[in-house]
């Protein structure tokens, strides 16, 4: 018997140089807010201040969308598209190079575990805008007719699960395609955001094509409400996404809309069990389950269920909780009060209904917003925790009988953003990918990304998609509508 | 019993085992190396390589000298620093056991184990009848483990009920006077589909320890190879309450390379896993360099490879 404990191992904060309050960035320059107003923002893990951040109302928005109007007309608009390209490359050149400290702020900022931060959020930002520094003098060859338009002016919203990432996923493509924009970050987690701000600056990008502007669901809305804004983008909720959608209705706006998601992981008999449970905590309880396309309902063939279920079990119990700082932990903080609420309630409907909850033995930190990796078995369609988004580390495990039933089941949800496949049969795996209705299959693998993977939902998850050539198609108007 | 020892029972016992993601065994290997061990985690991982390193020599150059060095090496790694421990085992070809047995015992370490590779190591391309001569005489050389090789031709070939038989043959020549290891030549049966049923294969068969490689073909010891190994092993404990052994050998040469492994131990297999009883690690390069991170713990700086013997 042996006493392997990992000692400590934290990521040192010393690199992250977080300025004490922060004000909107317009114009190329960080400025006050016109009323003077401010909030702040804290690192969930130990509830300490981080930052004093601006905070923006209607009369900074339209301050920013008339700073965005501007460089779009005098100078984004008419730049060579291969000057664009070299912006959008340096700007991913210096994001890879301050990597470290984008890594850190994001995990004080988030809670999330700064190896998630410093594998995955990084550099799959920066490798948004390599991918899309590419595409921007090869615009005509896209698909969308020889001399393809930007909008104009795009106003982006985006939320805290992966703040960063979410940046770069709105920002690149823009850009790219030779649109201007204001972004509001999530109101707890603006921090990567305004570091992004210095980096535009430190790029020499021209004053005016990055507008970011701090603030709450007050802000976001006065964005979406400005009449000078040709396109909103926006990823969060189900519920602001409808309400988005009303707002825009008979207006000259697009939109593009990334929303929920209740995501099914089908593990077929004939799987490959270790790699299936690998799939099933990484689709559930990677970023504590902040992911709009989490695998939230595993969905196993009965037959193998409780051999799959028991292995869940001792992996779950391996899963490392705490400090998000340390190199060695697995799942994070929660992001908010608010959200370990939501949390908390939606899943003490499961135990109301009858489900059985299980968690590992795990010791929760005292300070800061924590959630145990949960699992719920027994879990039945017509319980809520099978059809509502719980959007944390809270997985609600239902069987099926036949290949039939699991694609019956997987599709019955109002929701379309996601789904996994586990099964060692190719035959079966493509037969079943026909079947669902989800915007992203994985196929023995659960949550990988990539820039030229578009990525967008069914039904309420959303409209439009991001990534790839499709994503482009979403900030560019097509000649022959130019045309007409 | 979870097979009846017949052919048909091992085929379909076999033929049944889920299939290996290789995407997926890889990825997980993958995120287990990026474990960060610092301080008294990493002391504690060196200590522990150390006593499960078998200290290996298996080279056609072999003398009694350098057997003799090795052995001394093997009782004291360190001779400025009496805490390090001894390690594993010592590993030689059958020829040497003798030699390094008596010398072992004339210098204070009778209780370390020496292993013997046998059944015409590395390639395993003799009779059976070679292979049964090869084995006894190293157990009665005194050989306290045999590492004896599978058959690869056999079992790619599809004749696994051959090797089933000649793991369970060489066992019984083992007895109780010797440990068997039954090494995979994991390089040579390439997918992670064909580890998974060596594995079972020879814990099915009688092996004590499971063994990746010879140490003669690369890739050898990579970490998905271990890491089904691993998983092999703890489920095939939930199967039969039993415990095996494995070993990982070849390529394994820095610290980090050992911790990484050690890593794989305790979030696969589990930390009940963590003894030189049940997982060791075949290696003659990595010795100097666990023992040089060692001193570098204590004394904070590295010192020249001179510090160190070279044996």
């Amino acid at each position: 018997m042996s006493d392997f404990e990992y000692a400590n191992a934290p990521e040192s904060k010393a690199i992250a140089n977080i300025s004490p309050n922060y004000g909107l960035f317009i114009g190329g320059k960080f400025v006050d807010p016109k009323k003077g107003k401010s909030f702040s923002t804290i690192n969930p893990a130990t509830e300490e201040l981080l930052s004093k951040v601006g905070y923006g109302d209607k009369s900074d928005i339209d301050a920013a969308v008339r700073s965005a109007r501007a460089a779009y007309t005098k100078i984004w608009s008419k730049m060579p598209a291969k000057e664009r390209g070299k912006y959008l490359y340096r700007i991913a050149r210096i994001m890879q190079e301050r990597a470290r400290e984008f890594a850190v702020v994001e995990t004080l900022d988030n809670g999330k575990p700064i190896r998630e931060s410093r594998d995955t959020d990084i550099p799959l930002a920066a490798a948004h805008f390599f991918y899309h520094a590419g595409w921007a003098d090869k615009l005509e060859y896209a698909g969308f007719g020889s001399k393809p338009k930007p909008l104009g002016v795009v106003g982006q919203i985006i939320p805290w699960n992966f703040p960063l990432l979410m940046l770069a996923w709105k920002i690149a493509p823009a850009l790219a395609a030779g649109n201007t924009v204001v972004l509001k970050p999530a109101e707890t987690t603006p921090l990567t955001a305004l570091l992004f701000a210095e980096v535009c600056q430190q790029a020499g990008l021209p004053d005016g094509v990055v507008n970011i502007v701090t603030g709450d669901g007050i802000t976001g809305a006065a964005l979406v409400n400005h009449p000078d804004i040709n396109k909103v983008a926006f990823t969060g909720s189900t519920e602001v996404g409808k309400a988005i959608a009303r707002s825009i209705s008979a207006t000259k706006k697009t939109a593009t809309l990334e929303l929920g998601g209740k995501a099914a992981n089908l593990v077929f008999e004939d799987a490959a069990v270790d790699e299936a449970v690998e799939g099933i905590i990484n689709g559930i309880f990677f970023n504590q389950g902040h992911v709009c396309c989490a695998g939230s309902r595993l969905i196993i063939q009965e037959n193998v269920a409780d051999e799959v279920l028991e292995k869940l079990k001792k992996r779950m119990s391996l899963i490392r909780v705490g400090d998000p700082m340390d190199k060695n932990t697995d799942l994070g903080a929660i992001n908010s009060k608010e959200q370990l609420n939501k949390i908390e309630e939606i899943s003490k409907t499961g135990d109301a209904e009858g489900a059985n909850r299980w968690s590992p033995d795990i010791k929760l930190p005292t300070k800061g917003f924590w959630y145990p990796p949960t699992i719920f078995t027994g879990v039945t369609q017509s319980h809520r925790i099978a059809r509502e988004e719980i959007f944390g580390p809270v997985l609600s495990v239902l069987t099926f009988r036949t290949p039939a039933e699991a694609i019956e089941k997987a599709n019955n949800t109002m929701y379309g953003l996601s789904a996994g496949i586990w099964s060692d049969k190719g035959a079966k795996v493509l037969w079943a990918a026909k079947q669902l209705k989800a915007g992203v299959i994985w196929s023995n693998t659960f949550n990988k990304f990539d820039p030229a993977s578009p990525f967008g939902g069914y039904k309420e998850s959303g409209w439009g998609r991001e990534g790839g050539r499709h994503g482009l198609a979403g900030y560019l108007i097509s000649d022959s509508k130019v045309n007409k | 019993m979870i097979i009846d020892g017949s052919e048909k029972s091992l085929r379909k016992f076999l033929s049944d085992l889920p299939p290996v993601d290789q995407v997926g065994a890889e990825a997980r290997a993958a995120m287990l190396a990026t474990r960060s061990i610092k301080t008294s985690s990493k002391a504690w991982a060196i200590d522990m390589a150390i006593s499960m390193v078998d200290l290996t020599t298996l080279e056609g150059a072999d003398t009694p000298g350098k057997v003799k060095s090795l052995c001394a090496k093997a009782v004291r790694p360190d001779q400025s620093d009496l805490t390090v421990p001894s390690v594993g085992a010592i590993c030689v070809y059958n020829d040497m056991v003798k030699i390094a047995r008596t010398e072992l015992d004339r210098i204070g370490g009778k209780s370390l184990p020496v292993a013997a590779v046998a059944t015409a190591f590395p390639s395993g391309r003799a009779s059976l009848a070679v292979k049964k001569i090869d084995t006894q005489d190293a157990v009665d050389a005194g050989a306290n483990e045999i590492d004896m090789v599978i058959d690869r031709g056999a079992f790619l070939s599809g004749r696994i009920y051959d090797v089933f038989e000649e793991i369970r043959v060489i066992k019984e020549i083992c007895g109780k006077k010797a440990h068997l290891k039954v090494i995979l030549e994991t390089g040579e049966l390439v997918t992670y589909d064909n580890v998974r049923k060596a594995s079972y294969l020879a814990m099915l068969a009688g092996a004590d320890f499971i063994k990746t490689s010879t140490g003669k073909v690369a890739p050898a010891a990579t970490a998905p190879v271990v890491l089904v190994m691993l998983e092999a092993v703890r489920d095939y404990f939930t199967l039969t309450g039993e415990k095996i052994g494995v070993k990982p050998a070849g390529g394994i040469r820095t610290t980090k390379d050992a911790i990484k492994q050690l890593v794989l131990v305790k979030e696969t297999a589990g930390e009940q896993w963590l003894t030189p009883d049940l997982f060791r690690i075949g290696a003659s390069a990595l010795l100097n360099d666990l023992l040089m991170q060692r001193m570098k713990l204590r004394t904070g700086h590295y010192a020249s490879a001179n510090y160190v013997t070279v044996d």
